[in-house]
């Protein structure tokens, strides 16, 4: 058994810092902790894919977009107040006859300017996916760490709801969940509460893969020597498995959580293009594709077309990001 | 190997009687069924009596045993937004759903398999090369936007295909079938491709592999030491070999392709269940999501059973690692 998994040693080293008395005096380790970063194996074969710097610089750049739409975007795509009906269906990068405007992404029926929507779906895309992603973490390594760690009926139940659950494609079980809380939840307070539901959804759905990395991480981590002397010194379990077991499984869990990311956005636009997601009053990229697609046949590709490319380049370009993490970091996550 | 059938056997009713729990659960806890099945003006006498009828006074646990037995016998109450019996719901909807997966994992298996076969022999042409691009592609792209991309192509810019429906259809007993008139073929050539093209990638990557492996192995050598055409190695030896798992595979994915059915159901338009589903999550139509849920739980548990049952059955050096308590 190969002692740490390489992902987890960058945790472990800047946890002691450069002033650990073992450490060899290396010109590495005389550098300030950037330039170090820069070094390292991680930020070499990231340096070494030009497809990867791609991915980043596209993900980067939509992220900010997305974060600072307000402050970007030419109009609140929202605010009623500021749409000019007069300006509805002026396709991209022409003169609209009445007002003279123009829009690079085009508008939509209600004279909405493309470019801004596209920026505020994905403000909320990435919202309901990085929120459902820090949810689904959560709950996935708590269980995980706990089955792992106890063993004996914990673990036989917690893995065995996994298995079950993960027999079932996660869309369904979303689905199934926002069916349940729309039940739940009063007819009046529901449009507020559809992005927590659709975090929730999304977020339960995807748990099960993080429990069960976790847990067999866990499981290799739990008879080595250093946390017998940690149980020896008195710990209790909660502490080792928290200050010492969970810092060498951060490696895979930030792999699957990069992937998870890019299939937690396809998840959400999904949901929101079946139309049990986002309302169009706040859409997300799926409901703006959803809007999209019933001007499709009249000749407005413009409306559908730009989303659906957003989405796209989001998810891929995470999508890559994860992979390449994957490769780098090298976890046994196979 | 009769008890590990056994054993088998009643895990999988246990996964069932679970997913049965959950789908009581919704049934019972999500909003009031008396609410949803009366109108606003009826009488609260009236409401009582169907409480009663509906025998929702009694304890917990003996309405989930009548749940149970209920669905066993493919009773699940009734629709709240259609008025009529969820079964017969379903039942309407089944032939659309299950033509739909099988013509689907239909086109995966062929094109599929020859993209594989072709990619492990050409390993470096360009060809080849667009099939691994193609594949990226498959499994990185939403599904409902290759859909909506198929019909952008075929549908509005070239006119050849139908965008929405089965087209005509023909009554068959009590099934109707799209296969048997030209609309209906035409109308379910790109929704099974949609749906199909997932597990088309994941088959070509498998074969792929597959072969790549089988064809290093000593008794390809010795095929060709024979003096056996191309021909007859290729497919008669190598490819045979590599059925096997495909087949398992692509019978594994069977549920999941009834599963992710409900999203092309939705961008084609397609009468079937996955459409019901959709329609039942926006309207919160409870015992449709809920008969559902036990529809797709009993088929995932019906094919994983048939393929550890068929496994210990054809592969004898799995019954001792089998004997292990799960």
């Amino acid at each position: 058994m190969a002692d740490t998994t390489p992902g987890s040693k960058p945790v472990v080293d800047t946890a002691h810092g450069p002033t650990t008395g073992d450490m060899i005096e290396t010109p590495a380790a005389r550098m300030g902790v950037l330039a170090r970063a820069w070094d390292s194996d991680v930020a070499y074969s990231f340096r070494r894919s030009p497809v990867t710097i791609l991915s980043a610089l596209v993900a980067l750049t939509m992220i900010l977009a997305a974060v600072f739409a307000p402050l970007i975007a030419p109009q609140d795509p929202f605010d009623a107040s500021q749409l000019n009906l007069m300006d509805g269906f002026t396709p991209p990068g022409e003169v609209n006859e009445f007002t003279g405007n123009t829009y690079v992404f085009g508008t939509d029926p209600q004279g909405r300017d493309m470019f801004s929507a596209v920026f505020y779906g994905a403000r909320v895309s990435l919202l309901v996916g990085v929120a459902s992603v820090l949810f689904s973490l959560t709950v996935g390594v708590t269980l995980g760490l706990l089955a792992g760690y106890l063993g004996g009926r914990t673990e036989a139940l917690i893995m065995r709801v996994a298995d079950i659950q993960l027999s079932f494609p996660a869309i369904l079980v979303a689905l199934l969940v926002f069916g349940i809380a729309r039940g739940v939840i009063p007819p009046a307070q529901q449009e507020q509460a559809t992005l927590f539901v659709l975090i929730l959804a999304i977020g339960i759905s995807n748990w099960a893969q993080y429990a069960r990395t976790v847990r067999a991480t866990t499981l290799v981590e739990k008879s080595k020597v250093y946390v017998d002397a940690a149980r020896l010194i008195g710990l209790k379990p909660f502490v080792v498995m928290v200050k010492h077991v969970l810092p060498n499984v951060t490696g895979p869990v930030l792999v699957i959580a990069t992937i998870n990311l890019a299939l937690a956005i396809i998840e959400e636009a999904t949901l929101s293009f079946l139309g049990a997601g986002m309302p169009p009053t706040q859409p997300s990229l799926g409901t703006l594709i959803r809007i999209g697609q019933q001007f499709l046949f009249s000749g407005e590709w413009w409306i559908l077309f730009f989303p659906a490319m957003a989405l796209v380049l989001l998810a891929l370009s995470i999508n890559l990001l994860g992979d390449w993490l994957r490769d780098a970091l090298n976890p046994k996550l196979r | 190997m009769i008890a590990f059938i056994i054993r088998r056997i009643l895990q999988a009713i246990g996964v069932l009687i679970a997913v049965g729990l959950i789908a009581f659960s919704m049934f019972r806890f999500a909003g009031d069924p008396v609410n949803q099945l009366v109108g606003i003006d009826t009488p609260a006498a009236e409401r009582e009596a169907l409480r009663q009828a509906l025998g929702l006074d009694d304890p917990v646990p003996l309405q989930f045993a009548r749940y149970i037995v209920e669905a066993a016998q493919f009773d699940f109450g009734i629709s709240y937004q259609f008025r009529q019996p969820v079964s017969d719901l379903l039942a309407s909807r089944a032939p659309a759903t299950l033509e739909l997966a099988v013509v689907a994992t239909i086109f995966a298996l062929v094109v599929g398999i020859l993209m594989g076969v072709y990619s492990a022999l050409r390993r470096d042409t360009a060809l080849a090369k667009a099939f691994q691009a193609v594949s990226l592609i498959g499994i990185s792209l939403p599904t409902f936007l290759i859909g909506i991309l198929l019909i952008y192509v075929f549908s509005v810019s070239l006119g050849w295909l139908p965008s929405f429906g089965r087209g005509e259809t023909v009554r068959l007993g009590g099934w109707t079938t799209g296969l048997l008139t030209g609309s209906g073929w035409a109308a379910i050539v790109m929704p099974a491709v949609t749906l199909g093209l997932f597990q088309m990638t994941l088959i070509m990557r498998l074969v792929r592999a597959e072969m790549l492996e089988v064809l290093r192995t000593d008794y390809i050598r010795f095929a060709r030491a024979r003096g056996l055409t191309n021909r007859a190695i290729h497919f008669g030896h190598a490819l045979k070999n590599t059925l096997v798992p495909v087949i398992t595979v692509a019978g594994l994915q069977f549920g999941s392709v009834i599963a992710f059915a409900i999203i092309t159901e939705t961008v084609f338009q397609w009468p079937g269940m996955g459409l019901l589903f959709v329609q039942a999550v926006q309207n919160v139509d409870i015992p449709i999501m809920a008969a559902y849920l036990m529809f797709v739980g009993a088929i995932f548990v019906f094919i994983n059973l048939v393929v550890d049952i068929l496994y210990t059955i054809v592969d004898p050096r799995l019954r001792s690692s089998l004997r292990a308590p799960t």
